[in-house]
């Protein structure tokens, strides 16, 4: 990296939007990080996004409202924005930027690293292949988290996706490797702020918590750091120190508008829906900082979750989302009005590199078994709902009938889970076995005989009211 | 490469991401290689207006002022090719991963070929023979991989005047001379310019992927060029490593271009332990990968698909077949534009600078079946991904590229959502080389090829308008010729298109039983249209069980046709049973 010494420069041509023109400056390079000093006293934090012969753009995270021209200065650091990094931040609470909220001390790292990360190279990468457990059932069963995958959660406002990262947070866990949780929450509200730190509150007593929190009411520009220290930080502790991290980035789409206002704000060429054409690449800068690397203990794992506006996903924030990432966990409105918590979206939801975590030795033998089979069934039971709804129940036969029956019991008995509660991954897989078991051995098509003859779970004569069987979401 | 000539001294004077301005610089070209700063980061010159010149940077541009100075090396951006490439991973400036840092920081390395190392040559011409460009002089034997062929540069022609003798040799060492020009083992090429070549050929044999749909239904030819739209989902990167595992080429140059880097170590985790069906060598040891994963430098992403073009065109030279994949073209498209909008160039459709399409259409271009400058033949195919925004095919690339390839394997999403794999949709795909191999199967005796094709297409058609009308109306209100139809149709999509990547006797499928699976399915067809002739009602020929004929492709192996007439035999055994 290059670095130099900090200069100082108080001749700021225009304030406009979050940007500070400042000219007259000299060796002022690219990216560089900026404290912009008000004339009150007041310092802000900045960087450079264009360095032009003796201009220099900086944007500024907690925006220029009360900035003049005349009384400002701007102090060019000499090297681009960074951070501490170690285990001083384990259990801390900060704010979007890294500064502490929590009333203790600056956190304090054993050296300084670039918030912008560099690249891991492909060929030093090697393929996640170990699950990561989150208490969580339709997750772990069937979009299993693998430790250094990105696995985002589409959802839409409205529907309980704070709940579920929190959940996924709270519960998550590698085994009995060392773990730590690093959350990123970007604008959200107050009070979703204060329910993130109460979910959390047993994993930051255990020191297995950073929280980083940019609420709606602080710097917008603010956010486009948040995800960056948390990701720095959080390569430290995975790369360096062995630790398993998991990352949650709430809400991505929020993240994505800083970006779109900045873009707006320097004039740069919009695409679709008004975002600059390097979203993409913004995005991968940061989705890519997940993985494993040869030779290296620890994984870093994440769990962005995402708002789609109007529900859209190929609205370009879910969209580019989805082309960078490694599968998805979509939420559906039609579960949460049945009172289904999670919503969990089986058939739109993946997991890319579930194939490599799951199985005998990483879960349990029958786990990829059972998995394809829900999945089979449970697209057989919404094509028999649709041919139901279409000719009315009368047209069932016997068999259509128990699909449906399987969907009841599926969702009531497998799906919903209480949010502070944990399944173990045999429950789990127990679960997804006494739902299917309401199909005949028959239809269970994805399994081998011998997987049938050691899991199935035979009907007690005569089957009942599925509710009843149902009844113990726990 | 020379080293930057230090009278070339230029002056940074603006820096904004992986644009820089240059003032200063002495007698500047296009596409000139420049070094700007104190860590010596590679860029390449995209503009000149009146003097002040414009770069392209291949690295992070952090801390770079104006004022700091740029060397030009006066010379075109080039990659190194010789013969550590064959097995070997690089980023999109054909820099060795391999070996290297973790985490890859700007000024580490430089381009070029790896240090150190040698490598064994066996000559083949001898001094005195007159040789021109493309001659062969010797080559590197590659135990259970492919030789490496050591050819006369396209510029130099006279006469061997020294060759070394059977032995190692480093890259610096001549192993021969032409004339008074040594031959080294190592070359350099401007990646921008099309090696050079005798004579474009027509097309004429097909490329076979393995993958049934492509071959059977939209095959495509050595030299030809295949474009894959899909959204994310629609498993683009599972078929084209398919077709990269699979395709009987001689040498696979893999692009990733902008995409995972997880994706990229599975790959690599993989592809050593995979045996080649047809030689029984590591596939690794056929294949060039190069990485530029979408949180590398953005222009070296840019570069990477020409680096890779430039590597297939020079194994080409040595008279290879050679598939080129590149995943994904949208990806190198969207660096054009973020340096585009950069540069204040005026934006055309959706912000694309006007000048992607012609510059897709001369990417594509560099495919072709060749007569080399040595007079063998040879061929580059080009297989490019394209990842549509929300899936909308109407969008730039996807649109541009449609007009400018011979073959189209459109992805569906419906069909990804029902786990039909590979979801090469046979309603918006194409290919323009089916005529050329339909000649090309005649040619050789099978008389067969294009018209089971044709009877394929049309079931596939016609049921896809028969489910539309079942939908309204419910499939008893159809005459039983066309519940047939639906049958057949299912038959086809679910025992031959679709295909499991994962099982062995299913990833790849030769010729002969691609054509014994159709040909299975086309005779059912033609047995269950004379049974509703002779009064057999749909309804009892829905009812067969029809689970061999649908798991044939994954019980039998993969180059043997046999097992499957037993299959179809017993089959129609059991529907001549109705009777």
């Amino acid at each position: 990296m290059i670095e130099r010494a900090p200069v100082e420069y108080s001749d700021v041509r225009s304030v406009d939007g979050p940007l500070l023109v400042v000219s007259g400056v000299s060796g002022v390079g690219w990216d560089e990080e900026v404290e912009v000093r008000l004339a009150a006293g007041e310092v802000r934090h900045g960087v450079v996004l264009d360095a032009d012969r003796d201009l220099a753009v900086v944007q500024v995270f907690e925006g220029t409202r009360g900035l003049g021209r005349t009384g400002t200065r701007a102090v060019f650091s000499g090297s681009p924005q960074r951070v501490p990094v170690g285990e001083g931040w384990l259990g801390r609470v900060c704010n979007g930027r890294g500064d502490p909220i929590d009333g203790g001390p600056p956190v304090f790292g054993t050296e300084l690293r670039e918030i912008a990360g560099s690249p891991i190279s492909p060929a030093s990468r090697i393929p996640p292949s170990d699950p990561i457990v989150t208490g969580v059932s339709a997750v772990d069963c069937l979009a299993t988290l693998v430790r250094g995958q990105k696995l985002p959660v589409l959802s839409v406002g409205g529907l309980p996706h704070l709940d579920l990262a929190i959940q996924i947070a709270a519960q998550a866990r590698a085994g009995d490797e060392r773990f730590v949780v690093v959350f990123a929450a970007m604008g959200i509200t107050h009070a979703d702020a204060s329910a993130v730190q109460d979910g959390l509150e047993e994993r930051a007593a255990a020191g297995e918590l950073i929280l980083l929190i940019n609420t709606a009411a602080d710097p917008i520009v603010e956010r486009i750091m948040t995800p960056r220290v948390a990701l720095t930080v959080a390569e430290d502790l995975a790369f360096d120190r062995g630790y398993h991290v998991l990352v949650v980035l709430v809400d991505m789409t929020n993240y994505c508008e800083a970006v779109r206002e900045v873009a707006s704000a320097r004039g740069d060429v919009p695409t679709r829906r008004g975002y600059p054409g390097y979203l993409y690449s913004d995005l991968a800068s940061l989705y890519e900082r997940c993985g494993r690397i040869r030779g290296r203990e620890g994984s870093l794992t994440q769990v962005p979750v995402l708002t789609m506006p109007a529900g859209d996903i190929t609205h370009p924030v879910p969209d580019v989302t989805g082309y960078i990432t490694e599968g998805q966990i979509v939420l559906s409105q039609d579960l949460h009005a049945k009172g289904i918590a999670p919503p969990f979206d089986t058939l739109a939801s993946l997991s890319r590199l579930m194939r490599r975590g799951i199985g005998e030795g990483r879960t349990r033998a029958d786990h990829p078994e059972v998995a394809a089979q829900v999945h089979a069934s449970l697209a057989q039971s919404r094509s028999v709902r649709e041919l139901s709804e279409l000719l009315g129940e009368d047209a069932l036969s016997g068999t259509d009938r128990l699909y449906l029956r399987f969907a009841d019991v599926f969702e009531r008995g497998f799906l919903a889970q209480r949010s502070d509660r944990a399944r173990a991954l045999e429950d789990t897989l127990d679960r997804a076995w006494r739902a299917l078991s309401v199909l005949p051995r028959r239809e269970l098509t994805m399994t081998s005989p011998a997987t049938l003859d050691a899991r199935y779970v035979e009907p007690d004569p005569p089957p009942g009211d599925p509710a009843a069987a149902a009844t113990e979401a726990g | 490469m020379p080293d930057a000539d230090e009278g070339a001294l230029g002056t940074i004077t603006r820096v904004s991401g992986p644009l820089v301005e240059i003032e200063g610089l002495r007698g500047p070209a296009l596409s000139d290689l420049v070094e700007v700063g104190p860590l010596r980061i590679p860029c390449e010159i995209t503009a000149d207006r009146g003097g002040l010149v414009t770069a392209q940077v291949y690295e992070y541009t952090g801390g770079l002022a104006p004022g700091m100075a740029v060397r030009s090396t006066r010379r075109p951006f080039s990659a190194a090719l010789g013969p550590w490439l064959l097995g070997g991973i690089f980023d999109g400036l054909l820099r060795p991963l391999t070996g290297g840092a973790d985490l890859l920081r700007p000024g580490d390395s430089a381009i070029g070929p790896p240090r150190g190392g040698s490598w064994r040559f066996v000559p083949h011409a001898t001094e005195g023979d007159a040789v021109g460009p493309g001659s062969l002089l010797g080559a590197v034997p590659a135990e259970g991989g492919v030789e490496h062929r050591v050819l006369v540069p396209p510029a130099v022609r006279g006469r061997v005047t020294w060759i070394a003798g059977e032995g190692e040799r480093t890259l610096g060492d001549p192993v021969a001379r032409v004339g008074s020009t040594p031959v080294t083992l190592e070359e350099w090429w401007p990646i921008r310019t099309p090696r050079p070549v005798r004579e474009r050929l027509p097309g004429d044999a097909p490329l076979v992927t393995g993958q049934r749909v492509v071959d059977l239904l939209y095959p495509v030819t050595r030299g030809s060029t295949a474009a894959v739209p899909g959204g994310f989902g629609t498993g683009k990167t599972m078929i084209l490593q398919q077709i990269a595992k699979w395709c009987d080429a001689d040498v696979i140059v893999y692009v990733g271009c902008g995409e995972r880097g997880n994706e990229m170590a599975e790959v690599l985790d993989e592809m050593p332990s995979l045996e080649d069906p047809r030689t029984g060598r590591s596939l690794m040891a056929r294949t060039v990968i190069i990485a530029n994963t979408s949180n590398m430098p953005v222009m070296a992403r840019e570069s990477s698909i020409y680096t890779g073009i430039t590597v297939a065109e020079y194994c080409r030279d040595m008279g290879y077949d050679v598939v080129v994949i590149a995943d994904s073209t949208s990806r190198w498209a969207q660096a054009l534009r973020e340096f585009a909008s950069r540069t204040g160039e005026p934006p055309s459709e959706e912000g694309y600078p006007a000048r992607l399409a012609s510059a897709l259409a001369a990417f594509y271009e560099r495919a072709g079946r060749v007569r080399t400058l040595g007079d063998t033949e040879a061929s580059v195919t080009v297989i490019g991904a394209v990842s549509p925004p929300g899936g909308d095919k109407t969008e730039p690339v996807t649109s541009h590229t449609t007009r400018f390839v011979r073959c189209l394997w459109s992805l569906d999403a419906d069909l990804a959502a029902a786990r039909h794999y590979p979801a090469v949709s046979w309603r918006e795909s194409f290919s323009r080389d089916a005529d050329a191999i339909a000649a090309w199967h005649v040619e050789r005796g099978d008389l067969r090829w294009a018209g089971d094709r044709t009877r394929a297409m049309s079931i596939l058609s016609e049921a896809d308008r028969l489910e539309a009308v079942a939908q309204l109306v419910g499939v008893q209100a159809l005459p039983d010729r066309e519940r047939v139809i639906l049958l057949i149709a299912r038959l086809l999509r679910e025992g031959v298109l679709q295909q499991n990547a994962l099982n062995p006797n299913d990833a790849f499928s030769s010729p002969a039983k691609q054509a014994a699976l159709v040909e299975m399915v086309l005779a059912i067809h033609e047995r269950c249209t004379a049974l509703i002739e002779g009064g057999v009602p749909a309804t009892l020929i829905e009812e067969l069980d029809y689970a061999d004929v649908l798991r044939a492709r994954e019980h039998t192996p993969p180059d043997a046709s046999d097992g499957i007439g037993g299959i179809r035999d017993e089959m129609l055994h059991r529907l001549e049973g109705l009777r």
